[in-house]
């Protein structure tokens, strides 16, 4: 085979790239777990939760989480007729160990679980200086922890409050929606573990995730949707008091 | 010629700036990560460090592979959609060395966790105050934590 001098000057650049290619691509660990398949969420369901604070446990335990900090919490409110703007809101160590028993008094009492609301518009991401948070393919706001200089301007921006700086590794840390978890085909820790079914993950890109039919059937509301961040958390039966 | 006669100290200098943007470009490809820009403006290797960490929680699947007795009864009661791990802790070490024996939950402190009556609660949750239903009793004297209504006998 003859190549003339103009065939490979096309030939050579286009190997180059195609050898780039290879080279690129690290091969992940879940072979079968393909990320522009799935766009993460999870929907929490009010009415279901019973603050019994099995999700905060098993998130710091799945995750290592230091003490006092939290990937995931859980608030109560007291909400009186008069005034629902100003709800009295309590969440001892995040709920971890439950909430106090509350007397009937009236008002109304409701718990809301918190975590990353894992926007699609996150402004967590878009003030980070040096590229160390981002939003991965499958929809999962992450921290690279080797890139984090720990300068706190994401915990800054989070409008949830849902990022901390690791006591620690002095870098930034957040809830990762047990993103090794989820390449393993498993729920998240905090969903394996609510025994109501109050937390469920959802897979928006999944035609067949019953997110879909709930979602259409009932009354969902996110965090703070006036600050169109694209939030992924949907919460059924959100009360107008909560922040 | 006569354009460049007395021009040698621009080719200088842009000779030094050719040089500084090599130089820098040189200093680019060794402290940029090789995987930074893969998906986006971040290091694409960072998502397979974070997924590569190992569970804890082994998942009521795994459970329910040995477990299949106690996942038959407890589908047929109360508790069916409260999974393995919501009471018995993350098991993916016992999933993965069986020798590893868990620790029992105690029933006294893992049932009031849920169960306790508050106002708090929704209504339709079952709930007690656990000094006037048992008097101290161990609920699973009566109840059993994986089918809990009373006639589906005490603990097994």
């Amino acid at each position: 085979m003859k190549i003339s001098r103009r065939q490979m000057l096309i030939l050579l650049p286009a190997a180059a790239v195609a050898w780039e290619s290879v080279m690129a691509g690290t091969p992940e660990d879940a072979p079968n777990y393909k990320m522009t398949d799935h766009w993460w969420g999870m929907l929490i369901d009010i009415p279901k939760c019973i603050g019994c604070g099995n999700c905060v446990r098993a998130c710091q335990t799945e995750n290592d989480v230091p003490d006092g900090f939290f990937r995931t919490w859980v608030e109560r409110y007291h909400v009186s007729d008069e005034d629902m703007t100003r709800p009295e809101v309590i969440s001892p160590d995040g709920g971890k160990e439950g909430f106090p028993v509350a007397e009937e008094d009236g008002r109304k009492y409701f718990f809301v679980p918190k975590l990353c609301n894992h926007c699609a518009d996150s402004p967590c991401t878009q003030v980070c200086p040096v590229g160390a948070t981002f939003i991965s393919p499958d929809g999962v706001v992450l921290v690279d922890q080797k890139y984090c200089l720990g300068c706190a301007y994401c915990v800054q921006a989070c409008p949830y409050g849902c990022r901390y700086i690791h006591p620690e590794k002095k870098v930034a840390d957040k809830c990762t929606l047990c993103k090794h978890r989820l390449v393993k085909g498993f729920t998240t820790a905090c969903c394996e573990v609510c025994p109501t079914g109050a937390r469920q993950l959802a897979d928006l890109k999944n035609p067949n995730d019953p997110i879909h039919a709930f979602l259409k059937t009932h009354s969902v509301q996110v965090l703070k949707p006036q600050m169109a961040t694209g939030a992924k958390v949907f919460y059924n039966e959100l009360d107008g008091s909560v922040r | 010629m006569s354009v460049f006669k007395d021009a040698g100290h621009l080719f200088r200098f842009a000779g030094l700036f050719v040089l500084a943007f090599l130089v820098f470009l040189g200093l680019r490809h060794y402290v940029v990560p090789k995987s930074f820009g893969q998906y986006g403006h971040y290091r694409g290797d960072a998502i397979s460090e974070i997924a590569a960490r190992p569970v804890k929680f082994a998942g009521h699947e795994t459970c329910e592979m040995c477990h299949s007795d106690v996942a038959d009864k407890k589908k047929a009661g109360k508790h069916a959609h409260v999974n393995c791990e919501a009471c018995h802790g993350a098991l993916a070490s016992h999933a993965d060395d069986p020798s590893i024996k868990p620790v029992l939950p105690d029933t006294v402190v893992l049932c009031a966790r849920c169960h306790t009556a508050s106002a708090a609660k929704p209504k339709g949750f079952p709930q007690v105050v656990p000094a006037e239903h048992s008097q101290g009793l161990e609920c699973k004297t009566c109840h059993n934590p994986h089918s809990p209504a009373m006639d589906a006998g005490g603990a097994k």
